[in-house]
């Protein structure tokens, strides 16, 4: 069986704006399209026909109280769902134009492009250097000139290469729960990866780690597509470009984060950014 | 109102009373263990103690001596109250009777080893310093106070001489290498001589049984068939005449000695295997020679029907077969868990065949041994003998017993082990460890194979060390797969192929099997019965260590997350 891989060097122009509010940052086009999506854990219905594009290299952020469906829409976005006995879904999602759900499409090939950080950092028992090359290894590339290489950029990436260059081989769980998140996001950096999600990422750190990851964030922008999930409003409001406020599996109000934030359109987005409800 | 204090309060908390109980189960069974493993090695050991020999002059006119001599002798090895109480002659009971067991050993002249002695019967008890305990080819130990030394060339040394001691020495390990000598070339170098004839024999009949016209290569090579044969048995002539000379020599001196009951006797010393004067020792010397029996013990052959020599070949047998066991149980319980935990849809039928594991683990085991006996020797054995041993038939290779059928009986017995080990180590990798490995693009083998199988390594070690206890504590299944009371030689040796995987073996729960209840004698195999159930143990207990080593170090190296 042949299989359609994704056109990914030469990613088009877009065909289509975003619909985005005046007075926002520089548009650039919809890398991923969800389009009328609805899914299901079995007869629970737990997205409601959402629609939003997500625009190339920039931050997205998915915001909304607990169990509204935010994890859910990332982790359909590399079909980390398909895992799930009994799911189904109506509608498609499209990255860089091309369904995901394309029966042609290697659900391998399409995670090799989509990097994704875990809300629970889950470091493999492996060394630090294993973990970090894990996606080139799976890939059959155990150069030692290139491993090297990677793990030097990706720790760097993510902010953790001073701490750990000394100790690459040792186990990772050896690291602080900071450090593993990082060394997570390291990870999922390593084989540049056109595409990232982090499904709140921060939740189990302290400020300063997760000032270190919000730089981090603000440093891959440049060169990712950036999707993340988060609780903390303030760090929706410092990382992210866009934002997307659900509620009970339904897209309420998705624009430019400054207006979710200073000049919301709908009175739930307000109440929720606000604080007084969620 | 009072003030409540709530720091002291007087209800106590539900279910404390509990705790004593579960600590007192455990205490029971803490007691049990270390009672029963106390048991076996103070008697498994106490065997190799040098014990000193007395000698018991009888009271005048006793008929409870040997041969009717008014002295006997012997080691003590129990002193026990009798149980049934002697009546004076007016009927009425008498004190309780003291009554000893004693090793007399000298079983070529008494016909047996051990006899008991009442208390009553006994005038005077000495310790002579002169006595000596020889161990021997044959009939066991003997008991003995020299007399003298009759050298091969005519000349006699008393053993009131001061060399005598140093002579003796010399003769006896004079004779431990002759004896290695004499072994050596009726084993190998004989034996190479007749695994050579066996070869051409066998070659000779594939030739003719090919039938038709013999093509003059074939007829070329019967008649070099005939000369090597020539060659072979000149070869075997000239080695059993060097072998006769070497046991003529074994015999050309004698030990001239009296046993404790005063009887004469000669004995070759090249019948003797080593001795010692056991009235002679301090506590240091006991401690050598029972180092040094100890070690005999380990590494030497079985003599005299088992009740004699060593058990290396019990120890080697179970510890090949255990091996094997566990390398045929790993990969098969491995890969059936793997797909019965990760690929198997899970639902009425995989819990079917879940419970038929867990099931099978609780068959007797010598259910697997009749499966054993049926499959593997006759079905599998017999076809493997018809294809590529065919000639050799109807003696059979492959199609009877062997140490190969027996570790395959036992892997397949402790399968489920491992299995139901290995379920329970995959489904404890969590679920954001796997989804890590397939969000960085691994495909599910890839996850299994570098991420959940190298973190579950340590429960699957936990469950082949649980299989290897199982596998090598079962003697039923084996006695009809393969186990011997003798075998002649071990599973794996100098001789290409080195592993002779066809080969009949020794066990160690067979031998004390053996020991306890097929003896000729069985007073003197109890004392074999307790040593060898204690290295039976001491195997198990390392093969167990060696694995929790292995697991230690993988779990320092996988080890789990701490925060
Ligand atoms: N594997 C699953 N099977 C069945 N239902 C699920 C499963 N995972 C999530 N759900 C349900 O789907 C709904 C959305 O869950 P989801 O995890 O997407 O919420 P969330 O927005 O990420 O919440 P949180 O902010 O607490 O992480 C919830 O009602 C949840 O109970
Ligand atoms: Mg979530």
């Amino acid at each position: 069986m042949s299989t359609a891989t994704l056109p990914s060097t030469s990613r088009p122009t877009m065909t289509q704006t975003t619909t985005a509010s005046a007075g926002a940052p520089a548009l650039n086009p919809a890398y991923i399209q969800i389009k009328d999506f609805s899914f299901y854990y079995g007869a629970a219905k737990v997205l409601h026909g959402l629609s939003l594009d997500i625009p190339e290299q920039q931050v997205t952020a998915f915001i909304g109280p607990s169990g509204c469906g935010k994890s859910t829409l990332l982790r359909n976005l590399n079909r980390m769902n398909d895992l799930v006995d009994g799911i189904r879904h109506e509608g498609d999602i499209l990255v860089n134009g091309h369904s995901i759900y394309d029966p042609l499409i290697e659900v391998i090939a399409l995670r090799k492009r989509i990097g994704m950080v875990f809300q629970k950092s889950n470091p493999f028992p492996k060394s630090i250097y294993e973990n970090v090359v894990y996606s080139l290894r799976v890939a059959g590339r155990n150069g030692k000139a290139e491993l090297d290489e990677v793990v030097e950029r990706s720790l760097k990436g993510a902010a953790l290469w001073d701490e750990v260059k000394d100790r690459l081989h040792e186990s990772a769980f050896g690291l602080s729960g900071g450090q593993m998140q990082r060394l997570c996001i390291a990870r999922a950096i390593a084989n540049r990866p056109e595409i990232l999600l982090m499904d709140e990422p921060c939740s189990a750190l302290d400020p300063i780690a997760t000032a270190k990851v919000e730089e981090l964030i603000h440093e891959l922008k440049k060169e990712f597509t950036i999707v993340i999930v988060t609780h903390n409003m303030q760090q929706a409001a410092r990382v992210s470009d866009r934002t997307a406020f659900f509620y009970l599996g339904k897209l309420i109000e998705y624009d430019v984060t400054t207006n979710i934030f200073q000049n919301p359109a709908n009175a739930q987005t307000e109440a929720y950014v606000s604080g007084r409800f969620g | 109102m009072p003030k409540r204090d709530f720091l002291s309060s007087d209800v106590k908390p539900a279910g404390e009373s509990w705790v004593w109980v579960t600590s007192m189960g455990l205490g029971v069974g803490l007691t049990m263990i270390v009672f029963l493993l106390g048991m076996i090695l103070w008697n498994g050991l106490e065997v190799f103690w040098p014990k000193p020999v007395v000698q018991l002059e009888l009271r005048p006119g006793s008929t409870a001596g040997l041969n009717n001599a008014p002295v006997f002798g012997g080691e003590i090895v129990k002193s026990q109250v009798k149980a049934v109480q002697a009546l004076a002659a007016d009927g009425s009971p008498l004190p309780p009777q003291r009554e000893y067991q004693l090793f007399v050993g000298n079983k070529d002249v008494y016909g047996f080893g051990y006899k008991f002695i009442d208390e009553a019967e006994i005038a005077a008890r000495s310790r002579p310093a002169d006595v000596i305990v020889a161990e021997r080819l044959e009939y066991g130990n003997a008991i003995f106070r020299p007399r003298e030394l009759r050298l091969a060339d005519g000349s006699v040394l008393p053993a009131s001489a001061p060399a005598f001691d140093d002579v003796l020495a010399g003769l006896v390990r004079q004779g431990n290498e002759r004896r290695a000598a004499i072994r050596r070339i009726e084993r190998d170098q004989i034996g190479g001589i007749n695994r050579q004839l066996e070869k051409i024999r066998l070659e000779r009949r594939a030739i003719e049984g090919r039938g038709g016209e013999m093509s003059p290569a074939d007829q070329r090579r019967l008649a070099d068939f005939e000369t090597t044969v020539k060659e072979l048995q000149a070869g075997y002539e000239q080695l059993a005449a060097r072998a006769r000379e070497l046991r003529q020599l074994q015999s050309v001196n004698r030990i001239v000695y009296a046993t404790m009951d005063g009887a004469e006797r000669t004995l070759p010393t090249g019948d003797l295997i080593d001795y010692y004067r056991p009235n002679q020792l301090t506590i240091l010397s006991k401690a050598a020679i029972f180092a040094h029996r100890f070690w005999k013990f380990l590494s030497d052959e079985p003599r005299e029907a088992n009740t004699e020599g060593g058990i290396f070949p019990a120890i080697f047998g179970t510890f090949v077969m255990t091996l094997l066991m566990s390398v045929a149980v790993t990969p098969f319980g491995v890969l059936a868990a793997i797909y019965l935990r990760e690929y198997a849809k899970q639902g009425p039928f995989v819990r079917a065949v879940r419970i038929a594991v867990n099931n099978l683990a609780g068959v007797p085991s010598i259910v697997f041994g009749v499966f054993g006996l049926g499959f593997f020797v006759y079905v599998v054995g017999g076809t493997i003998d018809q294809l590529f041993y065919s000639l050799s038939l109807p003696t059979p290779t492959f199609g009877t017993g062997g140490v190969l059928w027996a570790s395959l009986t036992l892997a397949l017995m402790t399968v489920p082990v491992v299995i139901v080990a290995t379920e329970e180590s995959l489904s404890a990798v969590s679920r954001g460890t796997r989804e890590g490995s397939l969000a960085c693009g691994a495909s599910k083998w890839q996850t299994i194979q570098r991420i959940v199988l190298p973190a579950s390594l340590p429960g699957i070690l936990t469950g082949l060390i649980l299989a290897m206890a199982r596998g090598a504590g079962e003697v039923a299944p084996l006695m009809l797969v393969g186990v011997v009371k003798l075998a002649p030689t071990l599973p794996l040796d100098s001789i290409y192929p080195f592993f002779h995987l066809e080969r009949k073996f020794m066990h160690l729960g067979f031998h004390i099997y053996d020991l306890g209840f097929q003896s000729p004698d069985s007073e003197a195999a109890k004392p074999m019965v307790f040593a060898t159930t204690f290295l039976l143990i001491l195997l198990v207990v390392c093969l167990n260590l060696g694995a929790i080593l292995i697991r230690n170090h993988l779990r320092k190296k996988y080890k789990t997350s701490t925060f």
